[in-house]
Formats: C-alpha cells, sequence, structure tokens
C-alpha cells in the first residue's frame, strides 16, 4: 500500500474507540480479499499486518465483560418477550369460551363455527397469528341452527364471525392448547380460513394478543373498549331505517351535523345512553334488528374506539363520537378491538346458552348479513360491558372465566381454523364505507349535485371532515365494497364510454393505501387461492356464481369452475355454500401463499444501515439520535429469527463492521478504494441479529463518538450505495441510507445546481429532475435484487433532493428530509426524526413483494405514481412495501361499458412478511357505471381527484416546466366547473356554479398552488420543493390531503359540548375553521393540524387565563420563543387543549411536532403560509382565484 | 458514381428497416410482458445512437450528391432522430427509460414511431431501389 493513502486512514483509525477492533484493508494496494478477517478472533486484540495489506492495529481495549456470549443466549429474546406479554396479557375469557362451547355442544340445532386446533406457530413467538384452528367442534359458538353465519359475508359488518376468530384466537395461544388439544380433528383436508392479523413480526404483535387483562391493566385500551360499547349498542335497538341511517352517516363523514342528530329518533339517544351505562336487558330481546344493525354493529366496534363515553349528551355525543377521523387509528390500542370480539362471542355464548332464541332470519342468502342479526348486536351490547370494566357485569363475566393454563404446545400446522387479529391501527374507514354505503343512498344524488355559487358562498368548507363519498350500489354491493381508505377512485361513477368522460374533463384514477394497518384483516388459508383463469383475477365479493360449479369472473367475464375445495366453507363448517365463503365476503382479505408464488425461499428480514459520517454528519450529530432509537428498538425490528442486520459507515473512505457473532467486539474494516468497492468479508457483515446482539449494542453505543474529531469533509455515498448493493443482492431487504451532505466523492458523486438568487423566481424552477441516471441505475439494480433503499436526508445546505431520491423512487423507498437539520440547535427537527425513526423501525414491512392491479375490461391504467418500478404494464415491482406507501394510477377508458353497469378494480399484493411468510393482500373495489354526465358528476370524489392531480402534476412540473403544471391544475378547474355549468342549462353563465361534489374542487387546488411543490414567487428552497413533490408522489390519500388542506381549530375556548369520550378524557370537538386569517383573532389561539406538523397559534391579546392555564406562562410575553410541548398543568383548559392534541396524534402513525407560535414572532411565517385562503404578495386569494377562474370560463 | 450512392443507401436501409424491425419486434415484447422493461430499454437504448448515424450518414449523403429530394424527404426523420437524443432529460437512461416507458403511453407512441419509421424506410427503400436501378441504366 502506497504510503499516502495509508496516512490518512491511519489516522482515521486512531480516533476510533477502543472497543472496536480495526481492519483497514486498501484495497488500491491489496486487492479484494477477506483477508482482515482471520485476524480478528476474539481473543486477539492486536493485528496481525498481513502483507499486502493496509492493515493498521488499533487501539484494543480490554474486551468487556459481556462481549463472549453464546448464541443462544440471545436467540429469541423478542420472542420471549412477547409470549410472556401474552401470557400475562392473558385473560380469562378464553375459558370461559372452552366452558360455553361444551355446553353448547350438547344442544340441538348448535352449530359449530369452526373447529380449533392447538396453534401450530413456526416459533412460540409467532403463535399469535398463526393459529389455525382444527374444525373441530371445540366451540359451538351459535346455538341457533338457522344462522347461516352470514355475518362473514363482510369482515365489517359481522360480529359473530368477529366474536368467533378472536376467540378462536385467544385460545389458539399456546397456553390454551390444552383445552383444545382433543378436540382436534385433522381437517387438513379443508382449507382452513384464518383471520389473524397481518405479519406477525410487528412489535405490535403482543397488544394484538394481549386479552382483556391487558386492557384493563392499560387504561387506554380500557377507554377504546368502552367506546367501542357504546358504538356497538346503538345500532342493535334501532330498527328504525332513519336512525340507522343516521348513524351510518355518522360513522361515514365521521362528523355529526345539527341536521342529522335530528333524524335519528329520541330512542336512539336513549339506547346510547342506556348501552353505556350497561344495561343489558332491554336491548337483548329485541327481535327486529334490521340488517343495518347487524352491519353497523362489528363497524362500529371496530372502527371507533373513541365512542366510548357514556355521559356524552344524548344527540351530541353520537354525532360526535364518530368523529375520529378514519386515519387516526393508529393509536397503540390494537388490543381492544381483538380482544373485543372474544368478549363478543362470549357474550354471545352466553346468551345463547341462556336461551335466548334469536329469531331466525328466514332470509335466503345471498345476502347473509341480515341473519346473524338477532345474535350479533344483542352479545355486541352486552359484551362490552362485560370485559371493560364495567363493575355490575364485571361479577357475570368473571364466572365462565377460568385461568388458563399457558403450556400447551402447538402441534400440527395444518389444522384449518378461522381466527381473526387485529391489526395494529383499527382502521376506520374500512368500516365507514360499509355503513355509508346503507344510509346515502337515495340522498346523495340530489345533494351531490346540488349546484353551488362559488363566489356568493362564503363558508364553502363545512365544519367537519370530508368523508369519501359512497358509490352508488345496492345494498348489498355497498356492504360488501373496499374501504375509502385503502382503495379510492376519484370518480364513484364510472362514465361509459371516454367521450363521456372527456366531456366531464375530470381525472380518472384510482388512489391505493394497499398496504395499510387494519384492524380487521380475513387470513385466508387454503390450498388452492381461487383464481380465474384467463385473467387471473382472485374471486371477490363481485363475481357471481352462475351455479354451484361455476362462476362468472367479473373482470373479464370467463366462467370457471368452483374448485372442490371451495364448496366446503370452513365457517360454517357447511358444504356447497362456496358464495359464502370469507374470500366472496369480504373485499379486502389476504390468503396465506403457497409455494406456488414463490420464486425462491421466502427471504428473511434483513436490515442494512449505511450512514454518513463525515465532519458534516457529525456535526449535525444525528447519529446518536439514530443509535439511540435503534438500541430502544432493536427488539422491535420487525422479523423472525433470521432477522440480519449489518451497518456500513461512510466518509472517503467505507468502513464496514464485522460483527460476526463470537467476537469480543465489533471490528471495523475500513475499505478505501472508492473506485472498485469490494466487500472486505463478505459473510459476517450482515449478521444475525439475535446471535450478535450484544456486539451489534457495542456498535450502537460506541458509534456515536467514533468519529467526533474526524476533519474528513467528503462524502463518498455512490460507492457506498454500491456497497450496500452488493451486500444485499444475495438475500434482499431494506438498505437506510443517511446523507447530510451533497455526494463529493467516486461514483454517483454532485455538483450543486441550485441558485438561490432564482428561490422566489416566478417564472422558471429549474433542476426539478435528477443531474445523474447514476441512482436510478442503482435502484433499478437494487429493485431487481428486492433491495429497497429508504433515504434520510439531513442536510443543513442543498443536497440535490432531486438525484438522490431517485434511489428510493424506484426501489419501492421511502424518503425522510430534515431540512436545516441539527440535534441541540434544532430541537424541533431532532424530535421529528426520533419520531419518525420510531415508527419507520417498528412499522410493519413487506419484502420482496409485487402489485398488480387489475380491472375490468374496457379500462385500463396508463400512468403510475409512487414509489415503484413498473415492470410490466400492470405489475409493480415493490422491494419493500410499508404501511405509509401510497399510490395513484390514472385510468382511461378504451372500449365502451355499454354492456356493464358495475366495473371492478382489484389490487393483489404479494409479499413475504417479516415472518418469512408469503402472503397476498388482495383489496377490491366495484363501482357502477353511469351513462349521463351528471350522474359523473354526482359520483365526483373530489379528494381523490386531487390528490390524483397533484401527482400529474408534479410529474408535468418534472418533464415539462413547472408553470405549465400550474397551468394545467388551473386548467383542470376551469375545464370541468366550465364542462358542468354547459351541463346545467337553466342557469345564466354568469356565475361561477359548481356541483355541491366538486364545490372543494377550487379551493383544493388553490391549496395545491400554494403548496411547496408548486407555488411560485415565495422563496423555495429547490430541496424543499423536490421533496414536496415527493411527498406527493408516494403518500396515502388521508395523509396528503391533511398536507394539503390543513385543518384549523380555535382552541381557547374548548368546551365539552360535543365532545367525544377516549380512554376516559372527555377530547372536545372543535369546528374546523376556513384557511383565512380573518378567522384568526388576536384574542384567540388556534391549532393547525398540518399532518405532520402542529403548529399552535397564540394571539396578542390572548386571553391571560388561557396563556396560563395551558401555556404555563404569566403572560403573552413571557411565552417562549421555541415552545414545542405544552405543560402538564391541572387545569381543566389544559386539560381538554391537550387531550384535544393527543387525540389528534393518536390518529396518525407519526406523532407529529408541536410549534407554539406567537403572534408576531419571525416563525409566524412558517404558519401563515398555510392560510391558503388569503392573498399573498404572489399568488390569488380564495376569492381572487374564483373570479380568475370565472374569467377564463367566460373567455 | 451515382449507382453506388444509391447501393450504400440501399444497404443503409436494409439495415434501418431490420433495425425498426427490431424495435417493433422487442417493443410489442414488453408490452405482452415477454421481457422486463429494464432489460427491453437497455437492448434498444444500444441502438438508437446506430440508428441515428445510420440515418444522419444517408441524408448527408444525398445532400452531397445533390438529390434535393430525398435529402429534403429524409431530414425531418433525422432531424427528429437528433432532436429525441437530445433531449433526453440528464436523469434518464436513454431514450427508452424502463422507469418511464410504462408511463404516460410513452409504449405506446415508441410503437407508433417505429411503425411510422417502418414505413418510411420501406419508402425509401423502394425509391433507392429505382434510382440504383434507373443509374444502373445510365451507366
Amino acid at each position: 500500500m502506497s504510503a499516502p493513502a495509508g496516512s490518512p486512514q491511519r489516522a482515521a483509525s486512531a480516533r476510533m474507540q477502543p472497543r472496536l477492533g480495526g481492519a483497514a484493508a486498501s484495497g488500491a494496494a491489496a486487492g479484494p480479499g477477506p483477508a482482515p478477517r482471520q485476524q480478528n478472533g476474539p481473543a486477539q486484540n492486536q493485528m496481525q499486518i498481513p502483507s499486502g495489506y493496509g492493515v493498521y492495529p488499533q487501539n484494543y481495549s480490554a474486551p468487556s465483560g459481556h462481549c463472549f456470549q453464546g448464541p443462544g443466549k440471545m436467540t429469541s429474546l423478542p420472542l420471549d418477550d412477547q409470549c410472556g406479554d401474552y401470557y400475562s396479557g392473558l385473560y380469562a375469557v378464553p375459558t370461559q369460551n372452552v366452558v360455553t362451547p361444551k355446553t353448547t355442544n350438547q344442544q340441538a340445532g348448535a352449530q359449530q363455527i369452526y373447529g380449533r386446533a392447538p396453534p401450530a406457530p413456526h416459533n412460540v413467538g409467532s403463535t399469535p397469528e398463526y393459529f389455525q384452528g382444527a374444525a373441530s367442534s371445540a366451540s359451538h359458538l351459535y346455538t341457533s341452527a338457522s344462522q347461516p353465519y352470514s355475518s362473514l359475508v363482510n369482515h365489517y359488518s359481522g360480529p359473530a364471525m368477529y366474536s368467533a376468530n378472536s376467540s378462536a384466537v385467544s385460545q389458539g395461544f399456546p397456553s390454551t392448547c390444552g383445552h383444545y388439544a382433543v378436540s382436534t380433528v385433522s381437517n387438513a383436508v379443508y382449507p382452513s380460513v384464518s383471520y389473524p392479523s397481518l405479519p406477525a413480526g410487528e412489535p405490535y404483535g403482543q397488544q394484538m394478543f394481549t386479552s382483556q387483562n391487558a386492557s384493563t391493566v392499560r387504561p387506554v385500551r380500557d377507554n377504546s373498549f368502552s367506546s367501542q360499547n357504546t358504538a356497538l349498542s346503538h345500532p342493535s335497538p334501532l330498527p328504525p331505517p332513519p336512525s340507522q341511517q343516521y348513524h351510518q352517516q355518522q360513522s361515514l363523514s365521521g362528523y355529526s351535523t345539527p341536521s342529522w342528530s335530528a333524524s335519528g329518533p329520541p330512542s336512539t339517544q336513549d339506547n346510547l345512553v342506556r348501552n353505556h351505562t350497561g344495561s343489558l336487558t332491554p336491548a337483548n330481546n329485541n327481535p327486529t334488528n334490521t340488517v343495518a344493525d347487524s352491519l353497523s354493529c362489528p363497524v362500529t366496534q371496530n372502527v371507533q374506539p373513541p365512542k366510548s363515553s357514556p355521559v356524552v349528551s344524548t344527540v351530541v355525543s353520537g354525532a360526535s363520537s364518530a368523529r375520529l377521523p378514519p386515519t387516526a387509528n393508529h393509536l397503540v390500542e390494537p388490543v381492544a378491538s381483538v380482544t373485543q370480539p372474544s368478549e363478543l362471542l362470549q357474550q354471545k355464548d352466553m346468551l345463547s346458552s341462556s336461551a335466548s332464541s334469536p329469531a331466525p332470519d328466514p332470509a335466503p342468502e345471498p345476502d347473509p348479513t341480515p341473519a346473524p342479526v338477532p345474535t350479533a348486536p344483542q352479545p355486541s351490547k352486552v359484551a362490552k360491558p362485560f370485559g371493560y370494566g364495567y363493575p355490575t357485569l364485571q361479577p357475570g363475566y368473571q364466572n365462565t372465566a377460568a385461568p388458563l393454563h399457558p403450556g400447551g404446545q402447538p402441534c400440527s400446522p395444518a389444522y384449518s381454523g378461522f381466527q381473526q387479529y387485529t391489526q395494529q391501527y383499527p382502521g376506520m374507514n374500512q368500516l365507514s364505507s360499509s355503513l355509508g354505503g346503507l344510509s346515502l343512498q337515495s340522498s346523495i344524488q340530489p345533494e351531490s349535485l346540488r349546484p353551488v355559487n362559488l363566489t356568493q358562498e362564503r363558508n364553502i368548507l363545512p365544519v367537519t371532515p370530508i368523508l369519501a363519498p359512497i358509490p352508488n350500489l345496492n345494498l348489498d354491493l355497498k356492504k360488501l365494497n373496499c374501504s375509502p381508505d385503502s382503495f379510492r377512485c376519484t370518480l364513484t361513477n364510472i362514465p361509459q364510454t371516454q367521450a363521456l368522460l372527456t366531456k366531464a374533463k375530470l381525472p380518472l384514477g384510482l388512489l391505493l393505501h394497499p398496504f395499510r394497518d387494519l384492524t380487521q384483516l380475513p387470513v385466508i388459508t387454503s390450498n388452492t387461492i381461487v383464481r380465474c383463469r384467463s385473467c387471473r383475477t382472485y374471486i371477490n365479493p363481485f363475481v357471481s356464481f352462475i351455479d354451484q360449479r361455476r362462476w362468472k369472473c367479473n373482470l373479464c367475464y370467463r366462467v370457471n369452475d368452483v374448485p372442490e375445495e371451495f364448496m366446503y366453507n370452513p365457517l360454517t363448517r357447511s358444504y356447497g355454500e362456496p358464495h359464502k365463503r370469507p374470500e366472496v365476503q369480504n373485499s379486502t382479505v389476504e390468503f396465506i401463499a403457497s409455494s406456488d408464488y414463490m420464486l425462491r425461499p421466502p427471504q428473511p428480514a434483513v436490515y442494512l444501515f449505511v450512514l454518513d459520517v463525515s465532519h458534516n454528519a457529525v456535526e449535525a450529530g444525528y447519529l446518536t439520535i439514530l443509535c439511540q432509537s435503534l438500541l430502544e428498538n432493536l427488539d422491535k425490528l420487525p422479523g423472525d429469527s433470521r432477522t440480519r442486520i449489518g451497518f456500513v459507515t461512510f466518509d472517503s473512505t467505507i468502513h464496514f463492521y464485522n460483527l460476526q457473532e463470537g467476537l469480543s467486539q465489533p471490528q471495523m474494516l475500513i475499505v478505501s478504494d472508492i473506485d472498485d468497492v469490494f466487500l472486505p468479508t463478505p459473510d459476517s457483515l450482515l449478521v444475525n441479529l439475535h446471535e450478535s446482539k450484544e456486539l451489534i449494542k457495542d456498535l450502537l453505543n460506541a458509534l456515536p463518538n467514533m468519529f467526533t474529531n474526524t476533519r474528513e469533509t467528503h462524502s463518498a455515498l455512490g460507492p457506498a450505495l454500491q456497497a450496500a448493493f452488493k451486500l444485499m443482492s444475495p438475500t434482499g431487504g431494506r438498505v437506510s441510507v443517511f446523507q447530510t451532505q451533497l455526494p463529493s466523492l467516486g461514483a454517483g458523486l454532485l455538483q450543486s445546481r441550485e441558485d438561490p438568487n432564482q428561490r422566489s423566481s416566478t417564472k422558471v424552477v429549474q433542476h426539478l429532475g435528477p443531474a445523474t441516471d447514476f441512482y436510478k441505475k442503482l435502484a433499478l439494480d437494487c429493485s431487481g435484487q428486492q433491495t429497497a433503499v429508504d433515504l434520510f436526508l439531513l442536510s443543513s445546505q442543498y443536497s440535490d433532493l432531486s438525484s438522490l431520491a431517485c434511489m428510493s423512487k424506484y426501489s419501492a423507498g421511502c424518503i425522510y428530509y430534515y431540512p436545516s437539520f441539527h440535534s441541540t440547535h434544532n430541537p424541533s427537527q431532532a424530535e421529528k426524526l426520533q419520531k419518525e425513526l420510531k415508527r419507520y423501525l417498528t412499522r410493519k414491512i413487506g419484502f420482496e413483494a409485487v402489485m398488480r392491479i387489475r380491472c375490468t375490461k374496457g379500462l385500463s391504467m396508463h400512468t403510475f405514481h409512487g414509489n415503484f418500478f413498473v415492470r410490466s404494464t400492470d405489475l409493480l415491482s415493490l422491494a419493500n412495501i410499508n404501511p405509509d406507501a401510497g399510490f395513484a394510477v390514472q385510468l382511461s377508458i378504451e372500449e365502451s361499458l355499454t354492456d356493464t353497469s358495475l366495473v371492478c378494480f382489484q389490487t393483489a399484493l404479494l409479499y413475504t412478511s417479516s415472518k418469512g411468510e408469503r402472503r397476498i393482500r388482495v383489496h377490491t373495489l366495484c363501482l357502477p357505471v353511469v351513462s349521463s354526465l351528471a350522474d359523473v358528476y354526482a359520483g365526483v370524489d373530489v379528494q381523490a381527484a386531487i390528490c390524483l392531480l397533484a401527482n400529474m402534476a408534479v410529474d408535468r412540473s418534472i418533464s415539462t416546466s413547472l408553470s405549465d403544471a400550474r397551468d394545467a391544475l388551473v386548467n383542470a378547474v376551469v375545464d370541468s366547473l366550465s364542462a358542468y355549468s354547459s351541463t346545467v342549462s337553466n342557469l345564466q353563465h354568469s356565475v361561477l356554479i359548481a356541483p355541491s361534489s366538486l364545490k372543494l374542487f377550487p379551493l383544493y387546488v388553490l391549496a395545491l398552488l400554494k403548496q411547496k411543490a408548486f407555488r411560485t414567487g415565495t422563496s423555495t428552497r429547490l430541496d424543499d420543493r423536490v421533496y414536496a413533490m415527493c411527498q406527493i408522489k408516494c403518500q396515502p390519500l388521508v395523509h396528503l390531503m391533511k398536507m394539503i388542506h390543513p385543518n384549523l381549530y380555535r382552541i381557547d375556548r374548548l368546551i365539552d359540548e360535543g365532545a367525544i369520550h377516549v380512554n376516559d378524557r372527555v377530547v372536545p370537538q372543535p369546528p374546523l375553521q376556513k384557511l383565512s386569517a380573518e378567522k384568526l383573532t388576536r384574542e384567540g389561539a388556534f391549532l393547525m393540524d398540518c399532518g405532520c406538523v402542529f403548529y399552535i397559534w397564540v394571539g396578542k391579546s390572548c386571553d391571560n387565563n388561557f396563556i396560563e392555564d395551558v401555556l404555563g406562562c404569566p403572560n403573552f410575553a413571557s411565552i417562549p420563543q421555541k415552545m414545542t410541548h405544552l405543560p402538564e398543568l391541572d387545569t381543566l383548559s389544559s386539560e381538554r387543549t391537550r387531550s384535544f392534541i393527543t387525540w389528534l396524534r393518536d390518529c396518525r402513525p407519526l406523532s407529529p411536532v408541536l410549534h407554539v407560535v406567537k403572534d408576531e414572532s419571525p416563525a409566524k411565517t412558517e404558519f401563515f403560509q398555510h392560510l391558503i385562503e388569503d392573498r399573498t404578495e404572489a399568488a390569488f386569494s380564495y376569492y381572487e382565484f374564483l373570479l380568475h377562474i370565472q374569467q377564463q370560463i367566460c373567455k | 458514381m451515382e449507382a453506388v450512392v444509391f447501393v450504400f443507401s440501399l444497404l443503409d436501409c436494409c439495415a434501418l428497416i431490420f433495425l425498426s424491425v427490431y424495435f417493433i419486434i422487442t417493443l410489442s415484447d414488453l408490452e405482452c410482458d415477454y421481457i422486463n422493461a429494464r432489460s427491453c430499454c437497455s437492448k434498444l437504448n444500444k441502438w438508437i445512437i446506430p440508428e441515428l448515424i445510420g440515418h444522419t450518414l444517408v441524408t448527408l449523403l444525398m445532400l452531397v450528391s445533390l438529390h434535393w429530394f430525398i435529402f429534403l424527404l429524409n431530414l425531418p426523420v433525422a432531424t427528429w432522430n437528433i432532436y429525441r437524443f437530445i433531449m433526453v432529460p440528464s436523469g434518464n437512461m436513454g431514450v427508452f427509460d424502463p422507469t418511464e416507458i410504462h408511463n404516460r403511453g410513452q409504449l405506446k407512441s415508441h410503437m407508433k414511431e417505429a411503425m411510422i419509421k417502418l414505413g418510411f424506410h420501406l419508402l425509401c427503400f423502394f425509391m433507392y431501389l429505382y434510382s440504383m436501378i434507373l443509374a444502373l441504366i445510365n451507366d
């Protein structure tokens, strides 16, 4: 090795921490080779320097005591934890179930839902997900023979099913296995249908499986339970359709309006109250439950945790309780929903055994929902109070309960069963769609078409959040349809021909959030996955059964045979009812895929961290936060016993870390040949997380201080990425890149392209596209090897995000950007990084995924938006999939759809879970076809349309220019409104008219034009702009809408009226304010929810009481400039404010950072830029924008 | 001399015809999902420059040999080839970019373009053939 090359290395190694062994191999002189490895025996403190290798002895300290550890020591740490948690959390309920089934067993006409068998988990830790009940007769949940189990029809609606499932879950645990082993019947023959929560590996797994005990322990969960109780109880006593409607609307819209409450009959209210208080008796015997009831029960149950408040005044409470935004459910309270079903089950059991015979529903299939009604609602009503700490009921509950004995080991994996797990985040919308389906039927048409004079309407923004419109389908289909949270179309009424679509001048496309965290997900294990033979569509609720033996595909209309296996329904244990299988009753299902769906054995979870340790990075101090986060979440990383992890750091050289088990300390291997990067020891750089945990912890503890004195300012990102690719290519997995500056060395080096003087230019914004194809090529290589690259850019200066982002865009990674990050000078960014890292590290992940989107013949997809690589016309290649990724697809109508009244879209996401299981998640959406222009306008989903337009505008601004994109956005409004006004003949054309469904369209487009991504004239850094564009492309709709149009609330006068109750806390529900300074008064304080950040703006003459009670400062002047937390004060207003903010935070996966902004502080521009209805020096106010549009239309 | 010019043009045109056919086949393979976008694009991008050179050469040859009509006929196509090559954004991997080709109907427009070129080259082929025969007879 040449001397000049060697000396810097020596210097570098000298500054390493004593605990790290170091081996520096200079590739230039030595050529690739794993030579250093042999010197690194654990006992060796000194390295020998092999000739030809630049290896430098490091300062070795004596290995710390815990360095040596047997692999066994750490193997199943996390798993055990889970188990332990589970056990401890087990409540008695399951046992109860055990008992009850037996009793019910003997009853004549008792129906067995499904058998249970001991779970056959892969390993203890994963048990929960995998429990497969055998088709044994262990539990008979329903006594009424006449019940066809129709509750299964859609998984939202069937409380019975859920309860059953959940019970199965709880029983399925190893602990309970013992009880069931007896009853095991080998049903390997039958397909097993299980309803597990998705990937088992998630950190939330424990919670999912803990049962009510756990919930009682943790107050939070209790709450959600109780809330569900109320939610449940609503429907049951209320046979009258109007009341149902009312409820559904609530759940749908999430917000109550006075008019709605009016529609609810008083009885509803009463019931509500009653239920809250836990009186079981009154409602139970009510035989008049309607379909809606059965439907809505489960829905509300799962969906609306916050609904719990017994205290709330009747009308308001009901309404307001529904107010939880759909997305909101990321609360840590998945448990609640899980357990809940079991509760239900119990209740049900009890009910049935206590001989309250439900009125059998005479209605024959195909709509099974009505059937469960009698049982379902009642149990639900009863159920809640039981488990959830309603003192009066508790005893009864405990009666049946007996402690579980852990210890039964899972035996046979092949049992069929049926189980249900909740996913970590309850998905509210899922349910709301099905709920809402009923209500709006007749009313939606006129309302959405009501012409609105935009210039006259002063308060265009409703005071409650806008919810997705419900497709105008018949009842059955509405219930079955996919949740708008997962799957949305910009037009809920599909035009019949392309000509009609062109006439309407509206964008047609789909918005997908396929891997969303779900509360309920039927998981189906079956030997054969039934698919159309010609188009390969998965069987779904919208296929038609021609007879018992044949079904007709709803996408290509081919007639297929029903396989023999499919004739058996494991849920009802009946034969010959293929239309009642869960696949046909749920529009969102997950299949456990067989080996046919694998090109290779499922990969383990592999995580590689590529960290910038140049001077800039050390200065910013992100390493401390990252290492801390990793240390905290090491056990929560999704994965199984095969999980592997590795670290690479780089400045002008690349440092690898040998973490091979058995070493006394981590060893650093330096490769300085960045032109031809090689892996010094290919086998020991990615190590098993459990076997080498101590070494990894050592490294993470040492890493933040290892480079403190570095003077290396260069960054060889490109070579480091190449090394990462080489490291990952045998397995695939996730690469997390942390970068703090412009890459300045080796392949992929970039130059600064931003001209700061052009930041506020109104004309041309250049350099929105990448400067080099290096990162794109690398991403495609990675994608081919099933590796995703996630980029964390923590930079204070321009770093050419538009080029760097390519590495994530095309490898299905995600991008995080922290402008002007500094761990101490910028605490809010540091906090943000911390929070996002926590979510990032612990969220669910799917590997080697592909997603295929199919649609009915006649429609075709032509453009995709999101982070992925389009491998063929309809196949998206996703190396990784995460729950925060959204996608959009543009559609065109190729052939006329005159011969069909319905079109369907199906996305199938095939992925490997972190537990090494191949799974397919299928969503199916069904929409009606219409032939009149008015119907097309009636069905516009304005939020979806805006998100699709935003995606298209990003493409446009990159491919042509920003001003072009802005014009296109304005034209989209102008065209659609003028097209509409030309259809409405009787109105004078001088006024600006929009259908009610489109009334927010101009507002949203204006909001888009004022986004960082598209604004001109306001100083915007290029990287900020590019980042905003990246976010538009890859965020799911719910998050994107908050970013485009934030919510503004006045919070200085929060009152309890209309409040909802969550977790024993009263959460006030202030109305939405429009985003205009005219709403801000100096006397008030306002909260703005921008999705990823909260601002609290405090007016200058704000009430001192508020400042004292909530902010904890004596007066306005003493409020600190940088305030990011509200003090926990023991005052009513502080409590209200905090509970409101906590509630908002709990509604999303990331908890946003809070900024308190004083009026007249410099930070207020941050706040005021979101007031999009106001005029800025560079942009229209809303009213001016309307006038501008009107002018354009008249032209 | 004239004959030589047209013999060369004829050969060149044959090559271009084959190239167009190759483009069409590869693109339709992609359309039918027989190959993936990555390999399709890298295959096609390889031939962009040869095609450009081949066609520009004939065009210049026609200019030099003062065949104005044929030159003017070829000029738009040659210009388009050059324009297309120059206008590739810096971040793209060539005229055919695997990440873009499925978006905004690009595949279809590439297909259409290849078809038009095929037709154009066939037309040229017969024109050169005719001119060559004429030139040989005149000789």
